[in-house]
Formats: structure tokens, C-alpha cells, sequence
């Protein structure tokens, strides 16, 4: 028992299933606060999410929208744990992610390209971004958390500026991708099928459990990943070993914001969401991503798991009962509990010392 | 000199036993120590002598033993207890605020408040500045700690102790970060303390010291109490069998050297400090041959460190050349440097030498990874080859781990990380091989094992050129001697024909000569 306990692997998954829990407690705990009446049902709705429909059909529907969200997210977490695993924080991925967002919807709505290389330039353009950061860091040595932010400012106003000559002219949203370019829309692979037919679950499923095979293959067998990990665990070893520390340096943050960018097109060109070129937040897909890569232990895999299940706690919100909490309660439910869920280290570092007092108690005896 | 003391002993540690998961870290270990005098506690790397004083200090507890002060038993279940009974410590690495004066650090934690919540530093500083010339220590109160001298910070963190008016001190291998003559004036002060009546508990692995400047010398090995002997009636010998357990030899057995070609070629190299706004060494030139162990030697921080970056590629040169096998390789990447001969043994093993993190045979290939018996051109690892290359290492050099090549560097002794880095740069077979401080902070056994390595590089026609501030070890390994002094080689000496005390003139900067290509 104590030695299945001490493998990392184990403990990273108990520590995450704690964390869940937590957060589903406080949410709960929450909710008492405001109004006791409904706090049981909406709680449970939460965690249903689309079970909370009775047709088996409807569920499916519900199921691939939330499908349709979750990619994004696990790209995104791709994106943190990947720089992460180098020593970077890459608090840019928000910003990339609105990058990539730019270039997929402009490319699809004004030049009317097909969804291929609309999908390649905003990896492109997500990848430009991380790039400038990685510059700054390496050679002016610019923390890439202050680049990070400011970049992710510049990239949001600058995308409402240039999405605006795409937008329609009532509302602030850019336009319909269906009926201005159908051929920018991702190709579903009969996958809609599977989800009563809903158009939204498309070739970004199976894009984007490749890329976390990929990203997972690169960061464990490869000579690059070996690389990557020494200098993000002792840069000085790094640099005695002859590695090009710079040149790592940006090409992670390249990667990162290639991922990034990636995530944006999967979504936005499936047609499901439409950019609102008044929005002034960057859209919390990038920051949840931090709290998904946790979740997951850091690990690439482990992003697929804690990415949907954010992102179904994220959509289940929308069930809670309206009549006895107001709308935006759904949020501060999902928040609280993705915010338990960035304390998947600290739990794993107190399992740590519980285990290890335990064990100087008993060679105490 | 018990007259006015309950009983003859000031601190007495009675068959103490501590254990931790899979190993006995203290087996039935007794230490008594005396009013009054300075007690030695000697042992290897992993002897227990950190975890005996953890245990007085009360950050351990012992299973087994008691602890007595004045003869009467005492209970310490943390530091405060400790602070309590008048134990103080003196750590190998200063717990020291480094913006702060030397006076905040002292009164830091004691600090003398008035009425109204007002720091009250004119009665500290009159005690400290009364302490200070009671036992000789020589600081300015009003310095910065980031400003002044190793030396001279260590003297803080004892007047720290003498502030608390602490009766028993413990110095953990106090002279490890110090100067020949620093390490001189610091035990002056320890001779004068113990004069004053303060007890002094000196742990430490180096005997010349210890015959210097303790009465006693307590021994542990492997856990085990060996036993308690009066200085004055064994030798160095002796007590390095004690101590490890067999003869130790002290002399390196080395053949004469046949030095061949010149194969590095310093020219007029000057390197920018990182920390001063001048530069760290200053227009140096020398050469190494095939076949022969040069030693730069000098005290710490007049330019080595520099030196050595500026060799390997880790630091640019401010002017100056580098040829190695008579190829220009100023302006070369330190990859470029290593493929083509250059094998480094850093000065910090755990800064530069090792990815921590990583597992043993990942630390193993750090510098040969890049090659096509590790990695396959498309860019996969060949974990196989790896692992067969790590084990092959492990075995040939004899480094010990938990887990073999699966063990995290981490978690090595620190002998057997240097044994690890020693065993990857030398299987490199390089045509230069630079070690820094190759020994720092090991046991007996391991220096002599490092030692040998050494001369058998040289002996197999490599160049070595050594980056010493040991002076046993300067005298003994090399066959020539290089003195550096504020960035300058200000003397050349033959080991055979000079003396230490020669040496100590040279590295104090006392003596020079004009030493243009050595």
C-alpha cells in the first residue's frame, strides 16, 4: 500500500480527485450561503451537466459542444505544461491563443481560404507571438510573465481592430463562418454523427489528441525534450553542457504559442463560437488552461482527463437554477472549483511529508 | 577547572541512538564535552556527525540516549530549547540577512525594544563592540554583511552567539569557506573563547586543524562512536584510521612527469568580473603539456572562478587567445570546446555539474547526449545504448546509488555526484582535462580516489591543468605550481622544491615574481 502510495504517478492522480472534491465542496458550501433552497439540486446539475437533459439524444448534442470546448482547453494546457517543463510560465498562452483566434477568423472571412491553411496561420501566428516572447527573454532577459501579459493586452485590441472589418454591422460579432465561407469550416469526419449530428464535434478531436501524444513523445523520448528539461531544471548545467540556451528558450515559447494558436482555430473555425470584437478580457480559455495543465499532473495525458472535466464543470454551470441564484452564479461555481484545482502541488507536497513522517515514526520503532 | 561547575562536563550525550527509514544514522554514539575546552568532532562524509548535532541542537530527536547540561539530564525538543540551555551554532552556511548591518544581524531575533515599540541599538552595540574586543573579533558593527569578508561574517555569527550569551558553541567545519590565514585568526579567537571558559565543539574532517586547535577529538564512523582521544597523545595517522577505518595514504604516488607538446595555450587572457566593475584576471598567460598536472593556486576569489569560465567558454574574454592543440579556440562555443577535447569538472557540482532532477545515467550522457550512439537521427533517445553506457560507468568508477542509473542525482551522496562527473568527464577522453576544486567538501577516501584519477590522466599524456585552494593538495598532486593573485599569476614553483609557508607568501599577495609565459 505505502509503496503504490509513493509512486508519483498515484499520487498526482489522488491529489488531483482531492482537489475535485474540494472544489465541488466549497462550490456547494457556496451556494448555501445564498440560498439554501436550491443549493443540492444545482450542485448536482453542475457535476450532470448534459446528463441533466432526459433524451439520450439531447445529452449527445450537449456532450459534443462540450467536446467542441475541451480541445481548445487541452491545447491550451498542452501549451502552459510544455513551457512549464522548461522553467517557463508562459502566462502568454491567453494572448496567443487570441492570436491564433485572429488570424483563423481573418484569413476565413476576408481572404476566404480554405480551412487548412487557416488552421496553419493561426498556429503560425499564435507561434509569432510566443517568438517575440522568447526574444525578449533571451536576450534582454525580460521576464516572460511581464512580456506574457502585456503581450496578451496588445494582442486582444489588436485583434477587435482587425476582426472589426469582418464583423457584421449590427452586433459586435465577426461573421458567420457558414454562410460567409463554408469551406473554412473544419471538416467533420462523420464525427457528427456520433453526436446527433452536431456540426461542432469536428477533426480537431482527433488533431488535438495527437498533438498531446506529440507533445508527450517530444518531452520524454527525444533528445530535444532532454534538452528542454535540463534547462528548465538548472540552466547553468545547461549552459556547461554546450546547449544553446537562447535558441531553447524561444523555440519553447515558439512551440508554446503554436499550441496556442492551435487551440483558437480548433474552436473558432468550427463555427460554435463567434469572436465579439467589443470584448475587453481576454478570454479565460489561456488561464484555464494553467489550472487544466495542474489538474493533470503536468502531464500531457493527464491534460485530455482534467481539460474535460474542467470544461464540463465549466458548462454544467449554465444548469444551475436560475430561480433561486442569479445567472452569473454558474461562473463563481466553475471558478471556485478550478481554482481548488491549481492546489494539486500543494496536496501532493503535503502527502509528501505525511508519508515521509510516517515512515521516520516507524523507523522510530 | 570543574571547581565551579556542577559536573565536570558541560554538555554529555550518553548513548545516543537515532535511526531513520533503512539506515541507523547514530549508533549508541557518546560525546562529553568539557567546560571549557575545544572539543573535535571528526568523521566522513555520512559519519552522523551532522545528524549528533542536529539531535543536541533539538531538530532531531534520538531514540535512544539521554542528553545532560551541568550533569542534570535535559529534555531538547527544538532550537528554542536549545538556545535555552546556552547551545549556539555557528552553520556551514551563514544564516545571515545579507543587506542587513552587522549589528541588525546580530540583535536580530534579541532585539532590545524601549517603551514605545523603539529599537534601543545604542546598549546592543556598546555589548557587541565589548564582546568584540573581550575576544578578539575584529568587525564594524555598521557594514553591510553583502560588503565585508567571508572571514569577517563568520565572525558575526559567533559574536551572534556571544550576544546570547550562549556557554556552548558549535562550529560546523567552520574553516571550509576560509583562507589559510583566516583559518589562522579563527582559531586564535577559538583558543580565546575556550579561555574565557566557553565550551567548543568543532566538527570537522580535516586533521591538521584539528591537532592544531582542539584538546580532544571525539571520532565517529559509519554511525558508530570509535572513540575520544587527547590531541597531544596521537598524531594525523592515527586519527585518519580512526576516521575511515584503514591507513589512509596522505602522499599521492605519482611517477615523474615527461610533459610533451603544449596542448592548451593561454595568451594574455583577460576576463570582466561579474560582480566588480573591474576585471577578474588580468593579462594571464601560461601553458599546459601533454602528460603534466598544473595547479593554479591561490586563495578564493582572486580571480580563479574567471579564469576557468574563460577557458571553457562559459564567460567571453575581454582580450586575449586560447589555443588548444594549437587551434584558435577563443571565440568557440563551449559545445564546440568539449567535442573537441576539452573535458570541464566544475567548481560547483550542483550549479553547473548536474541536472539535479534528472536520474543518474540521464546526468551520465549531460555532455555526450548530442552523439549518434545516444540519439538517432531523427531525434529519438536511445535509451538502451543509455542505459548500457551508464551501467558500464557506474561499474567502472565505482559510484554508489540507491537505484543504479535510475537513482535522481538528487538524492547521491555528495562523493558520489563528484565521483559521477569525474567518471563523464574522464570516459570523454579528453585532450584537456580542467578540474576545479575536484575534492571540495569530500572525505579522505574519495580525495585519494580522485587524486589517483588525476595522476592517471596525466600519466595516460593528457594535460590537467588543476584549480586548487587546498593547500595539501597543491603541494602534493601537481608537478608545477601556478599562484594567482588579484587576477595576476604572480609566481611559479616547483611542488618539490618549495615549501607551503613559501606558498602562503605567494597567494597573500606578500611575495611576487615576474611571471610572464609559465
Amino acid at each position: 500500500m505505502r509503496k503504490v502510495l509513493k509512486n508519483e504517478a498515484v499520487q498526482a492522480f489522488i491529489a488531483s480527485v482531492i482537489c475535485i472534491l474540494l472544489g465541488i465542496l466549497i462550490g456547494y458550501i457556496v451556494l448555501l450561503f445564498i440560498n439554501p433552497a436550491g443549493a443540492g439540486e444545482s450542485i448536482v446539475n453542475v457535476i450532470k451537466n448534459f446528463f441533466t437533459w432526459s433524451r439520450p439524444a439531447s445529452q449527445m448534442k450537449q456532450l459534443g459542444n462540450t467536446l467542441a470546448k475541451t480541445m481548445p482547453l487541452i491545447l491550451c494546457s498542452l501549451s502552459i505544461l510544455f513551457s512549464y517543463k522548461v522553467g517557463l510560465f508562459n502566462i502568454g498562452t491567453a494572448g496567443q491563443y487570441v492570436a491564433g483566434a485572429c488570424a483563423s477568423l481573418y484569413a476565413a472571412l476576408a481572404w476566404g481560404w480554405g480551412w487548412l491553411p487557416c488552421v496553419l496561420f493561426a498556429v503560425f501566428a499564435g507561434a509569432f507571438l510566443g517568438t517575440i516572447t522568447g526574444l525578449l527573454k533571451a536576450y534582454c532577459n525580460v521576464n516572460e510573465v511581464i512580456s506574457g501579459i502585456m503581450l496578451n493586452w496588445i494582442s486582444l485590441y489588436l485583434t477587435n481592430t482587425l476582426l472589426t472589418n469582418v464583423k457584421e454591422t449590427a452586433s459586435p460579432y465577426t461573421l458567420y463562418l457558414d454562410k460567409t465561407n463554408p469551406k473554412a469550416l473544419l471538416p467533420t469526419l462523420g464525427l457528427d454523427t456520433l453526436f446527433n449530428k452536431n456540426a461542432n464535434v469536428t477533426i480537431a478531436v482527433p488533431i488535438t489528441i495527437l498533438a498531446a501524444f506529440a507533445v508527450w513523445i517530444i518531452l520524454s523520448k527525444t533528445k530535444l525534450g532532454y534538452e528542454l528539461k535540463a534547462t528548465g531544471n538548472n540552466k547553468n548545467a545547461a549552459k556547461y553542457a554546450g546547449m544553446a540556451q537562447n535558441r531553447n528558450i524561444i523555440m519553447t515559447l515558439a512551440i508554446s504559442g503554436a499550441l496556442a494558436g492551435l487551440a483558437a482555430a480548433l474552436l473558432y473555425l468550427t463555427g460554435y463560437m463567434r469572436w465579439e470584437c467589443t470584448q475587453s478580457s481576454v478570454p479565460s480559455m489561456g488561464f484555464n488552461g494553467i489550472a487544466a495543465a495542474f489538474l493533470g499532473g503536468l502531464h500531457p495525458l493527464g491534460a485530455i482527463f482534467s481539460s474535460f472535466f474542467i470544461q464540463h464543470i465549466t458548462d454544467g454551470g449554465q444548469y444551475v437554477n436560475t430561480n433561486f441564484y442569479s445567472s452569473q452564479i454558474s461562473d463563481v461555481i466553475s471558478s471556485v472549483i478550478i481554482y481548488l484545482c491549481g492546489f494539486v502541488l500543494f496536496i501532493k507536497l503535503t502527502m509528501k511529508k505525511i508519508l515521509a513522517n510516517k515512515e521516520e515514526k516507524k523507523g522510530a520503532k | 577547572m570543574s571547581g565551579t561547575h556542577a559536573s565536570e562536563y558541560a554538555i554529555e550525550m550518553l548513548h545516543i541512538t537515532k535511526r531513520f527509514p533503512g539506515i541507523i544514522a547514530n549508533d549508541d554514539v557518546t560525546l562529553q564535552l568539557r567546560h571549557g575546552e575545544i572539543h573535535a568532532l571528526l568523521g566522513e562524509n555520512g559519519a552522523g556527525k551532522s545528524t549528533l548535532m542536529s539531535v543536541l541542537f533539538g531538530l532531531y530527536q534520538a531514540e535512544e540516549g539521554t542528553i545532560k547540561k551541568d550533569g542534570k539530564e535535559v529534555k531538547i525538543n527544538n532550537p528554542n530549547d536549545a538556545n535555552a540551555l546556552g547551545i549556539g551554532m555557528v552553520h556551514q552556511h551563514f544564516k545571515l540577512v545579507e543587506c542587513f548591518t552587522v549589528l541588525d544581524n546580530i540583535i536580530m531575533g534579541v532585539e532590545p525594544v524601549g517603551a514605545l515599540g523603539f529599537l534601543q541599538k545604542k546598549q546592543a552595540r556598546e555589548k557587541v563592540l565589548e564582546l568584540s574586543r573581550k575576544y578578539g573579533l575584529q568587525v564594524d558593527p555598521d557594514a553591510k554583511i553583502e560588503d565585508i569578508t567571508v572571514g569577517m561574517q563568520q565572525r558575526t555569527e559567533i559574536l551572534k552567539m556571544l550576544y546570547r550569551d550562549n556557554e556552548i558553541l558549535i562550529f560546523d567545519e567552520p574553516t571550509a569557506v576560509l583562507t589559510p590565514q583566516e583559518i589562522e585568526e579563527l582559531m586564535q579567537i577559538m583558543r580565546n573563547l575556550a579561555a574565557e571558559g566557553k565550551s567548543i565543539l568543532f566538527i570537522s574532517h580535516k586533521l591538521a586543524e584539528i591537532m592544531a586547535v582542539a584538546d580532544r577529538c571525539s571520532v565517529l564512523r559509519k554511525g558508530k562512536y570509535i572513540g575520544t582521544v587527547e590531541t597531544k597523545d596521537t598524531t594525523m595517522e592515527e586519527l585518519s584510521a580512526m576516521m575511515v577505518g584503514r591507513n589512509v595514504n596522505f602522499h599521492v604516488e605519482k611517477k615523474p612527469a615527461v610533459p610533451g607538446d603544449v596542448v592548451l595555450e593561454v595568451s594574455h587572457m583577460t576576463v570582466a568580473s561579474k560582480v566588480h566593475n573591474n576585471n577578474a584576471v588580468k593579462d594571464v598567460s601560461f601553458k599546459v603539456r601533454r602528460g603534466e598536472i598544473v595547479c593554479i593556486a591561490g586563495i578564493d576569489g582572486n580571480g580563479q572562478s574567471e579564469l576557468v569560465y574563460g577557458i571553457t567558454g562559459l564567460e567571453p574574454l575581454v582580450s586575449g587567445s586560447i589555443l588548444m592543440d594549437g587551434k584558435d579556440i577563443t571565440k568557440s562555443s563551449i559545445r564546440k570546446r568539449s567535442v573537441s577535447g576539452m573535458s570541464h569538472i566544475p567548481e560547483d557540482r550542483h550549479k553547473h555539474g548536474l541536472v539535479l532532477d534528472y536520474s543518474l545515467e540521464y546526468n551520465m550522457i549531460l555532455q555526450t547526449y548530442f552523439e549518434s550512439r545516444f540519439t538517432k537521427k531523427i531525434g529519438f533517445l536511445r535509451r538502451k545504448n543509455i542505459r548500457e553506457y551508464s551501467d558500464k560507468l557506474i561499474e567502472q568508477y565505482d559510484v554508489r546509488s540507491g537505484q543504479g542509473s535510475l537513482t535522481t542525482a538528487r538524492s547521491m551522496s555528495g562523493g558520489n555526484q563528484q565521483k559521477a562527473i569525474i567518471a563523464r568527464e574522464i570516459d570523454k577522453d579528453p585532450e584537456v582535462l580542467v578540474a576545479v576544486q575536484p575534492t571540495r567538501g569530500l572525505d579522505v577516501g574519495a580525495i585519494e580516489y580522485i587524486h589517483k584519477q588525476l595522476v592517471a590522466q596525466r600519466d595516460a599524456g593528457k594535460a590537467v591543468l588543476l584549480i586548487s585552494l587546498e593547500l595539501d593538495e597543491v603541494m602534493d598532486v601537481p608537478d608545477r605550481i601556478l599562484v594567482m593573485y588579484e587576477g595576476e599569476i604572480v609566481g611559479e614553483l616547483d611542488p618539490k622544491q618549495t615549501t607551503q609557508e613559501e606558498l602562503g607568501l605567494y597567494m597573500a599577495g606578500a611575495k611576487r615574481d615576474e611571471v610572464k609565459d609559465a
